[in-house]
């Protein structure tokens, strides 16, 4: 009961619920479908949210508990729902997420899945994976990165050196993950980018509605990560066992943990990396974007220099703009986050003493009621996260720059390009014209020649 | 249709017009595995409730269901807005071991301290079902300290699908509803049921009503007030729009009060007018049904020029139509009708048999009738019908443009006011909009056509 004395409710909450991690997650891989274990609302839900930032179909299947399998058990729904997504939608994966319903009355799901593959095994049959994702725990990214996990643990295979390079990424937009695939290609290096929903959450119009979109990263490449040269995750806040932890151990693939590629700094250490694991030089192309992104840099340091930011979101996403807007002279005042991994505040502190870098104030768990009264004394400028944070940059008349999931009140979220140094210098010209244009609309003036 | 989209077990819920006696299976629980497009109980609660602008919504469960609906309807108030913030008492894995009623209730008393509302609706989600927490004893206790009522909606999302939520989300409303000061109220008034004020809708609808001499008492749910809801048993007439998402109410009060209810739907202008004729006939009253003439005349005429133009481009087109009560289903029928538009497919979520049997008789053969659908299926319909325009809600939204089909948001979530004479214009003006764009020149489907 002690915990009680400092218990507020939450009001607007900063993170999502961990089993849509998950489902984003194994989107991600080839022939997947997402398959929560629990009441028809929760995928529902969730492909509601997740529909209306890519706008894009995400089928989520479920095994649509009613009251009587919540008493006895949703073992029997789960099999049949398993049966029914292999007859219809011929995947090559399912991944089973939990949710808070079935994690509470106890489903064993991996038992289940065994007595299922006993019962019901066949050519036909798919591989199955499955993740706990009990809601009352952790955020999305606990869910995300645990269904990563999940899935290279149950279907990798021992293999041949076969020098490839694991990359795991991440929570980034589609055209994050394009664009990472394009730098592994200027490093002209074979690569498994996992989970890659570029494609399935970001397809191509066409004529017949997809069981399963096309892409994803594929399941042949996820059995041979065991035989990698080596391994990059990205993001500082990952939990203690990951995906790469557990191919370093199990398979002697070592790992290299670097931030998500958010600016100058953090983009260098993810290609400094990949230097040292391919032995190459950085690209010709990429040596380019970098010196174009400090010349753009240098022509816009004026308009942003010690202005005040407030950035919320996830916490990596949040450690990587931190690190970014401290390049360019933007003060972050306070760095947020729903997220509540134990490592948020020291990884902050870390790269911002690396530049000696004031600190900011630094919060994990918190809500957006939290970020508004904590933000009323910070004379803040700009906010930089999701768009859940609208309502405060209304209220506030604080500009507003859209990153991050989910973008739910503009187009093209999913086209939003945060990483390496091509991402630094989009996120730069938006973030100075955004400064641009409020002093612009502020100004009696009205100059149209800045 | 191929048969490769539709399960063999949910055969019987699609129906072709013409060829045999009608006959569907509805109300059923949706399969396991089959994407079914419907939510949960606390959805079809949450959905009702969420329009009563000054009382406090506090989700009771883990933060997924507060978030996932977290000012997600376009109900405008014309006052106060709590009902925009989104509560959750956000229970840890320790609240689901010993119980979450210690966090209920220092929820309940801080939110209300710090928001004063009028009342509090506290959901129940799936969870809380399982451990068993006491909302009653909680709510009970919060309210005689607070003095204000605090309303268990047993919405546990398991426990059905939407419809049981409507019916919990009513029973909480009962509660209220008789508490009330009745002193005052006009011989001619009436309760406006099941119209939730999505872009203003409920204004229009009260000032017609307010223009043909009756008085409106309470609004349920749009721009709802708890005092209102409190006197609700003063009225006349329970006026009712919607499938059934009110219904349960108005039947409660006519067994309590000896209210009578009449069934209306304010969208299409037959519909909108014969809802005026209906309330002028109940109260048997020549002067009001005058007024109610002359009003819908001098409607008629401010727009039907405009609606013409609109019919031009637009007849013969094809339009599908999924939604989530058959009710709005009926109506749009109609109103497509208007647009000299071919309605090919109609089905919703929860329809009911009576519901499946007034749909087939009010569309012309060959028409696909369908209950509870799925990605899959509705994709395949549209193909096969060749469907210029599909009307549904956000997760039907990119099924359509996936492949190529203009659409039309008829959902909770919209931001067009469709409802009334000047909400048909909207509405006429939407369909245009998205069915003559030039975009559908460049998709896959029509390329091939030509």
């Amino acid at each position: 009961m002690t915990k009680m004395v400092h218990y507020t409710a939450t009001t607007n909450a900063c993170k999502l619920c961990r089993p849509l991690g998950a489902a984003l997650a194994f989107r991600g891989i080839e022939g997947c479908v997402p398959f929560l274990h629990g009441s028809q609302g929760c995928a529902t839900y969730m492909r509601r949210y997740i529909i209306s930032h890519f706008n894009e179909p995400i089928d989520i299947a479920s095994s649509s508990l009613g009251e009587k399998h919540a008493v006895y058990g949703g073992g029997p729904n789960l099999k049949l729902g398993l049966n029914n997504v292999t007859a219809k939608y011929h995947p090559s994966l399912i991944g089973v997420a939990s949710t808070c319903l079935t994690e509470t009355i106890g489903d064993d799901v991996p038992m289940l899945l065994e007595e299922y593959k006993a019962e019901f095994g066949t050519a036909e049959t798919p591989e199955i994976v499955h993740v706990s994702t009990p809601s009352y725990s952790g955020t999305h990214m606990e869910g995300f990165n645990g269904a990563v996990k999940s899935a290279v643990e149950q279907l990798a295979e021992p293999a041949e050196p076969n020098n490839r390079v694991n990359i795991f990424s991440g929570f980034i937009s589609a055209e994050d993950i394009r664009h990472l695939k394009h730098i592994m290609n200027l490093f002209e290096t074979p690569f498994t980018l996992m989970p890659d929903y570029s494609e399935t959450l970001d397809g191509v119009a066409l004529i017949e509605y997809p069981l399963i979109p096309k892409g994803g990263t594929p399941l042949q490449d996820i059995a041979q990560m065991s035989g990698a040269t080596g391994s990059i995750e990205c993001g500082h806040t990952l939990p203690d066992e990951t995906a790469g932890t557990f191919l370093e151990t199990q398979y002697g693939v070592k790992r290299s943990q670097v931030g998500l590629p958010i600016g100058i700094k953090e983009t260098d250490r993810f290609v400094e990396k990949l230097k040292e694991i391919t032995g190459r030089e950085l690209p010709r192309e990429m040596q380019e974007s970098r010196g174009r992104l400090i010349d753009a840099m240098v022509d816009g340091h004026k308009y942003i220099f010690g202005k005040r930011a407030i950035v919320y979101g996830e916490e990596d996403l949040v450690i990587g703009l931190t690190s970014f807007l401290s390049e360019i002279g933007i003060k972050p005042v306070l760095c947020a986050t729903g997220g509540k991994s134990g490592k948020f505040e020291t990884s902050i502190r870390q790269i911002l003493e690396l530049v000696d870098s004031e600190i900011p104030v630094i919060k994990d768990g918190v809500d957006f009621f939290d970020i508004e009264e904590i933000a009323t004394s910070l004379n803040v400028d700009m906010l930089i996260g999701h768009s859940k944070g609208y309502t405060f940059s209304r209220k506030s008349n604080i500009p507003l720059i859209r990153v991050g999931f989910p973008i739910h009140d503009r187009v093209g979220g999913q086209r939003i390009l945060h990483v390496g140094y091509h991402g630094a210098q989009q996120l730069f010209d938006t973030i100075t014209n955004t400064v641009i244009q409020h002093k612009q609309d502020q100004s009696s003036v009205g100059y149209s020649y800045m | 249709m191929g048969s490769a989209a539709v399960l063999k077990d949910r055969k019987n819920q699609i129906f072709r017009k013409g060829n045999e006696p009608f006959d569907i299976d509805c109300n059923k629980d949706s399969l396991a595995g089959a994407v079914s497009q419907r939510a949960c109980v606390f959805c079809g609660s949450r959905v009702v409730l969420y329009p009563i602008a000054d009382a406090l919504h506090l989700v009771h469960g883990p933060i997924g269901c507060a978030v996932y609906t977290w000012d997600i309807r376009g109900a405008l108030s014309s006052g106060p807005e709590l009902h925009r913030l989104s509560f959750s008492t956000d229970l840890q894995e320790m609240d689901v071991i010993f119980g979450g009623e210690p966090k209920l209730e220092k929820a309940l008393y801080e939110l209300i301290e710090k928001h004063e509302p009028k009342a509090a609706f506290v959901y129940s989600t799936c969870i809380v079902g399982i451990i068993g927490d006491d909302l009653e004893a909680v709510c009970k206790r919060v309210a005689e300290k607070t003095k204000i009522p605090i309303l268990p909606v047993q919405s546990e999302g398991f426990k059905g699908n939407k419809r049981e939520g409507y019916q919990a989300a009513c029973n909480a409303m009962a509660r209220l509803v008789g508490t009330g000061d009745i002193k005052g109220i006009s011989k001619h008034s009436i309760n406006i049921l099941g119209d939730f004020n999505l872009a203003g809708e409920i204004w229009v609808i009260q000032e017609y009503f307010n223009k043909i001499g009756v008085e409106v008492v309470a609004n349920i749910t749009g721009d709802g007030r708890i005092e209102d809801i409190k006197r609700a048993h003063g009225a006349a007439l329970n006026v009712v729009q919607c499938s059934g998402a009110t219904m349960e109410l108005a039947d409660t009060m006519q067994e309590r009060y000896d209210i009578p209810s009449i069934r209306v739907s304010y969208f299409g202008i037959e519909d909108m007018a014969e809802a005026l004729y209906d309330v002028a006939r109940h109260f048997d009253d020549s002067e009001m049904m005058r007024k109610a003439e002359i009003l819908v005349r001098d409607e008629l005429k401010t727009i039907m020029d405009k609606i013409g133009v609109y019919r031009e481009s637009l007849t013969g087109k094809k339009a599908a139509i999924y939604v989530g009560g058959a009710f709005k289903a009926f109506s749009l029928v109609k109103a497509f009708r208007l647009l000299g538009m071919d309605v090919v497919l109609v089905g919703s979520q929860t329809g009911t048999k009576a519901d499946y049997e007034e749909l087939e008789a009010i569309t012309d053969d060959g028409t696909i009738i369908v209950d509870d659908s799925n990605p899959l299926e509705l994709a395949a319909f549209i193909k096969e019908k060749e469907v210029d325009l599909f009307v549904g809600g956000v997760k039907e939204r990119p099924i359509a443009y996936k492949l190529g089909v203009a659409f039309c948001d008829h959902n909770h979530e919209r931001k067009e006011m469709l409802a009334g004479f000047e909400g048909m214009l909207n509405f006429a003006e939407e369909v245009y909009s998205s069915v003559m764009s030039p975009v559908w020149n460049f998709v896959p489907r029509r390329k091939e056509v030509r």
